[in-house]
């Protein structure tokens, strides 16, 4: 097993010492153009840890066939779902694309989709979309928007086959309030590249979990930005990890205004002697942020040898005048101590190794908020867990 | 009836200094109905011939035997020696997070009995017990240890042997740092599986004064690795006044 534990906590303006960063997250390029970016080699500070040879399809700069499949449950009254013209959906996606697979998925989408939620309507019910991959290439570009006061709970599932690369864009009105959920569960060999840009206006609230089951690689970029005070964002999420994938999840929450509150929470396990899993964390506090509360966690549960979990939460604060701040961030070994303690009141070993993952998992799942997607993620939990008994039976 | 019986245990542990013998020879024979009290000075051995029997991975047996009803308790896996009829109740027990009490309890119960109990006779029977132990029933919604106090842990363990009915039960300091409510609450529950059950019993303890509530058939006095001495309830009180002193110099 190797663990990394890379925890860097830079501040500069909030002290004396005015240390700079070497580089803020802030500097970052951003561009719809697909030439800002050169191709990825693996040795950028944002693609040092991600296999860029499994990705490279997505990095070039040409029309593809592929589609994903839509399906989306019945739209409640105030809920719409269009296709936008290329030019129209640029110009409402909130921020320009932060990488380049992520630019060649506005480019090349094939028909950009728009999930609308009218002013101060409430959405009851979950608002489902299912993302089939028939194999093949495919891009795509997402706008979720609600209106100010809008509330809603929106389930994006993806399956099948495909390598996909992606951008959702997510824009919260005035006191809108958002859920939403992002479930990877593709076929084995999928490849999927994704960039989630969110902006909160003033009050908003925005609960985003991912999970990632599926898939040879996923790689999500999560960024947030406050435009308004008074915002929360709560950022879950979930991941398993087997031999032969790699999962990973960098983050951005940029705090540009003050009062804003952001909680980041993601838990993984991983089994399989090449499983492998990285979390990036960024979190901005800039100069105007007075006020901002934020705290990020990511905890690790190696479950067999030969897995590697890399975990990089990073806060740059450029204030002093703050609620809170803080991150953690931990990798650790199955725990055998556990593992004998429900053993000695007669609970089996592949039972007990599940009791203890779903356990490991369980507040997050229950933050999900959809009760039917949070029941079969604990079903598909223990299936991941079924693969974990198959590959110790086979050592 | 069923008999515990331990032989000429011999038990050594991996430390960075190299193997450390720590069981050098243990004998002791527990039957269904009896109560073994074994007092012995921090570092004697006594946790590790716990967690022996119990099948704890850190603990090699390097000789000798522990049999259950003439089965060789040694050959079973964790879990079977507790479907066997073998219980520890912990000095230190571990916490499961995100683990409910009550599903860890019924997926306990199912393992140990074989099949599912009835859900009806099952949530009343917890009920019963945890009222009887005075724990709150929130704690069946919280998970297994997580943030219990250490009375609250060790009510917890004796839960777990009033509903799972081993046939005997090694109780590991079970009385250690708990007040005399507390004491009175948990020795009530071990006393209710000896009568309703027949439980045998090897009451690991510091203090004599567990031995008010629980009354022993026997006391060992465990020293340097071996049973040092034995004899009966009187031998507890002279220990009591004397303490370890003789023991250790002879050891
Ligand atoms: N893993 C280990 N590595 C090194 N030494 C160990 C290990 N486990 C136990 N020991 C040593 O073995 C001896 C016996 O420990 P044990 O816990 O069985 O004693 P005990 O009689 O239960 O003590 P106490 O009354 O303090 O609970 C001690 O000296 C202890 O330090
Ligand atoms: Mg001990």
């Amino acid at each position: 097993m190797t663990v990394t534990d890379h925890t860097q906590a830079t501040a500069d303006a909030a002290h004396s010492h005015g240390i700079i960063p070497d580089k803020s997250r802030a500097d970052r390029p951003t561009s719809f153009d697909v030439d800002a970016f050169p191709v990825p080699t693996g040795r950028e500070e944002n693609w040092r840890f991600s296999p860029v040879r499994d990705l490279r399809t997505l990095f070039a700069d040409e029309a593809v066939e592929g589609t994903l499949e839509w399906g989306a449950s019945d739209l409640p009254e105030g809920v719409a779902l269009t296709q936008l013209t290329a030019d129209d959906a640029q110009a409402r996606t909130v921020r320009a694309p932060g990488d380049r697979a992520s630019a060649v998925a506005v480019k090349h989408a094939a028909a950009p989709m728009a999930l609308t939620v009218a002013a101060n309507t409430v959405v009851d019910e979950p608002i489902s979309i299912d993302l089939t991959g028939k194999g093949g290439e495919a891009r795509g570009h997402i706008l979720v928007e609600l209106g100010q006061s809008a509330e809603a709970t929106v389930v994006i599932r993806r399956t099948g086959t495909a390598h996909y690369s992606e951008l959702v864009s997510v824009n919260l009105a005035d006191n809108a309030g958002l859920n939403l959920v992002l479930l990877q569960q593709w076929d084995e060999d999928a490849v999927h590249a994704g960039e989630v840009l969110a902006k909160l206006g003033r009050d908003a609230r925005l609960r985003g979990t991912v999970v990632t089951l599926g898939g040879k690689v996923v790689r999500l970029n999560t960024s947030v930005a406050f435009a308004g005070e008074g915002a929360s964002v709560d950022l879950f999420g979930l991941y398993f990890a087997d031999s032969g994938q790699h999962q990973e999840h960098q983050l951005f929450v940029d705090h540009a205004v003050p009062k804003c509150t952001s909680r980041v929470t993601y838990k993984g396990a991983l089994a399989g002697k090449t499983a492998r899993s990285v979390w990036i964390g960024d979190v901005l506090i800039r100069a105007a942020a007075e006020g901002t509360d934020t705290y990020e966690l990511n905890r690790n549960l190696v479950l067999t040898d030969g897995a590697r979990a890399d975990s990089v939460p990073n806060l740059e604060i450029e204030t002093g005048e703050i609620e809170g701040a803080g991150h953690a961030s931990a990798t650790g070994r199955f725990d055998e101590e556990q593992m004998f303690y429900l053993r000695s009141r007669g609970i089996s070993e592949e039972q007990a190794r599940k009791l203890v993952v779903r356990g490991f998992f369980a507040d997050l799942i229950h933050e999900i908020g959809v009760p039917a997607v949070e029941e079969s993620l604990m079903r598909q939990i223990d299936l991941e867990i079924a693969h974990v008994e198959e590959e110790l039976g086979d050592e | 009836m069923s008999t515990l019986e331990i032989r000429n245990l011999h038990v050594t542990v991996e430390t960075p200094e190299g193997t450390k013998e720590i069981l050098k020879g243990v004998d002791l024979t527990i039957n269904s109905g009896e109560t073994h009290a074994i007092m012995g000075p921090n570092g004697s051995g006594k946790s590790t011939l716990a967690y022996s029997i119990a099948g704890h991975p850190k603990y090699q047996i390097t000789e000798g035997s522990v049999t259950l009803d003439g089965e060789d308790v040694l050959e079973m896996s964790v879990d079977e020696r507790a479907k066997a009829g073998l219980f520890l109740a912990m000095q230190y027990p571990v916490e499961v997070p995100g683990v409910s009490v009550s599903n860890f309890l019924r997926t306990a119960k199912t393992a140990i009995d074989g099949e599912a109990p009835k859900l009806r006779t099952w949530v009343k029977d917890v009920r019963v017990a945890m009222d009887n132990l005075r724990m709150d029933p929130a704690f069946g919604e919280r998970g297994v240890n997580e943030g219990f106090s250490g009375g609250e842990k060790k009510r917890h363990e004796i839960l777990q042997m009033e509903l799972l009915q081993p046939k005997i039960s090694i109780l590991d300091e079970t009385d250690s740092g708990l007040d005399v409510d507390a004491l009175r609450i948990v020795s009530e529950g071990v006393n209710r599986a000896k009568e309703s059950t027949g439980l045998g019993v090897m009451l690991i303890t510091h203090y004599t004064r567990i031995l008010n509530y629980i009354k022993p058939d026997f006391v060992h006095v465990f020293v340097n690795g071996r049973v040092a001495e034995q004899g009966g309830p009187e031998l507890a009180e002279r220990l009591e006044a004397e303490g370890y002193d003789r023991y250790v110099a002879n050891a």
